[in-house]
């Protein structure tokens, strides 16, 4: 059976790209400081020595429309291409295309189907950044197979925080129950509070940093119950509008484990968000 | 009143380089010509299968024609939609982040505060 060698979880910062490539006047005095601690991150995942990623993220309107809004989306497809239009726009984020790993991808549509998740797919999906900011942070030679796992966090109906952990959990077993000897990674990205388009966007910090602090401890040790007992989709709006992005940490909390303290934790204060990074080892931190 | 297609304006604008100036530059010609030509398409089928019922109100209209970011916000249109265009639209007048800012404060100043308006469609 395939192995399970890390679980990384973290935001996904758009402007990361543009911070890491900037030079002279245009580069922004955090710059080095968000290099470093990503580099120690990326480091985390590399050292595991992976074949395979699965990247749980969630797609901004790119491609998922209202007219056809799945809940979740597994990618089964050889090649994905990447970043839009309105990314370059904004973020200045590359044109990318990452190779698929059909097998696992058939393999986790027709498992999770039969645990009873109902899970939709593509067969032709252009990743955005929920997807390549931590490509381009962890690995940016983008080498590896992917399999996108796409959540919907962004139009509501959403489905409740309990089911994102839910198909964490499930995740993590149809990853290990997958007939092959690859190393499997499972990176998942999401927010912590988080303000887009409201009154209380791109403010010195993240629009609350108590709920961020109460988040990273909960990530951070595992704390899948206590989250559960405080967080719901109607309380995810009072630490900002875009905080329902959380819930994909929930999932990776799920894919993790109950109790599970991940093995490195590290934060960002930057105007805006905090960035929060965390992995774990479900075998053992590697030599 | 439709935060559908509120948000589908906003979706087919942004998306695509061209209307993006067009609605900068002249925003009643393209509203106009939106709600003509493309309230009813079907994204993803050829025109024979345009739906037939889709249609802004008065106020809808006007919103978009005047730019007005926060009464779309009121309205209900998905506020990352609206944020990602006006940006695309208006940053580029700014100093770095001046827009964003700007954008956020001319909400706080029209007293948009918690509960925020449902954006489910």
């Amino acid at each position: 059976m395939a192995e399970l060698v890390a679980v990384v979880a973290s935001t996904h910062h758009p402007f990361f790209y543009k911070a890491k490539t900037s030079t002279g006047a245009d580069r922004p005095p955090f710059a080095d400081e968000w290099v470093a601690k990503q580099a120690a991150f990326a480091e985390t995942l590399n050292r595991t020595e992976p074949d395979v990623l699965v990247m749980v993220g969630s797609d901004h309107f790119h491609q998922l429309w209202l007219d056809n809004m799945p809940q979740f989306l597994v990618g089964k497809a050889p090649f994905f291409d990447a970043n839009w239009y309105n990314e370059e726009r904004e973020f200045g984020l590359p044109r990318m295309t990452l190779r698929g790993e059909e097998d696992l991808a058939a393999h986790l549509l027709r498992d999770g189907l039969d645990r009873d998740f109902d899970l939709a797919f593509s067969n032709e999906l252009r990743i955005d950044h929920s997807i390549t900011c931590p490509i381009i942070a962890l690995r940016p030679e983008a080498d590896l197979p992917i399999v996108p796992v796409y959540t919907n966090i962004f139009a509501p109906p959403l489905p409740q925080p309990k089911r994102f952990v839910q198909l964490g959990r499930a995740l993590r077993e149809m990853v290990e129950s997958w007939e092959s000897d690859k190393r499997v990674a499972i990176i998942g990205t999401g927010h912590l509070s988080l303000e887009l388009g409201g009154p209380r966007q791109f403010g010195e910090h993240g629009p609350d940093p108590e709920f961020d602090r109460k988040a990273v401890e909960w990530i951070a040790s595992g704390d899948i119950e206590g989250c559960l007992r405080e967080v719901s989709l109607e309380s995810l709006h009072a630490p900002g509008n875009a905080t329902h992005g959380f819930m994909d940490f929930m999932l990776m909390m799920g894919v993790a484990g109950e109790g599970q303290k991940a093995a490195h934790v590290d934060t960002l204060d930057l105007f805006h968000t905090m960035e929060a990074y965390f992995t774990w080892y479900p075998n053992g931190a590697p030599a | 009143m439709s935060k559908y297609l509120l948000d589908k304006f906003l979706f087919t604008v942004d998306r695509d380089p061209d209307l993006v100036e067009r609605y900068r530059e002249d925003p009643a010609g393209t509203v106009e010509w939106w709600e003509r030509e493309m309230a009813n398409k079907l994204l993803n089928c050829i025109d024979a299968e345009r739906s037939t019922w889709l249609a802004f109100t008065d106020e809808e209209r006007r919103a978009l024609r005047e730019h007005d970011h926060v009464t779309l916000f009121r309205m209900g249109a998905h506020p990352f939609l609206t944020l990602t265009l006006f940006i695309a639209m208006f940053e580029r007048d700014h100093g770095p982040l001046e827009y964003q800012q700007a954008y956020g404060r001319a909400m706080a100043e029209a007293g948009i505060a918690l509960p925020y308006p449902d954006i489910a469609t």
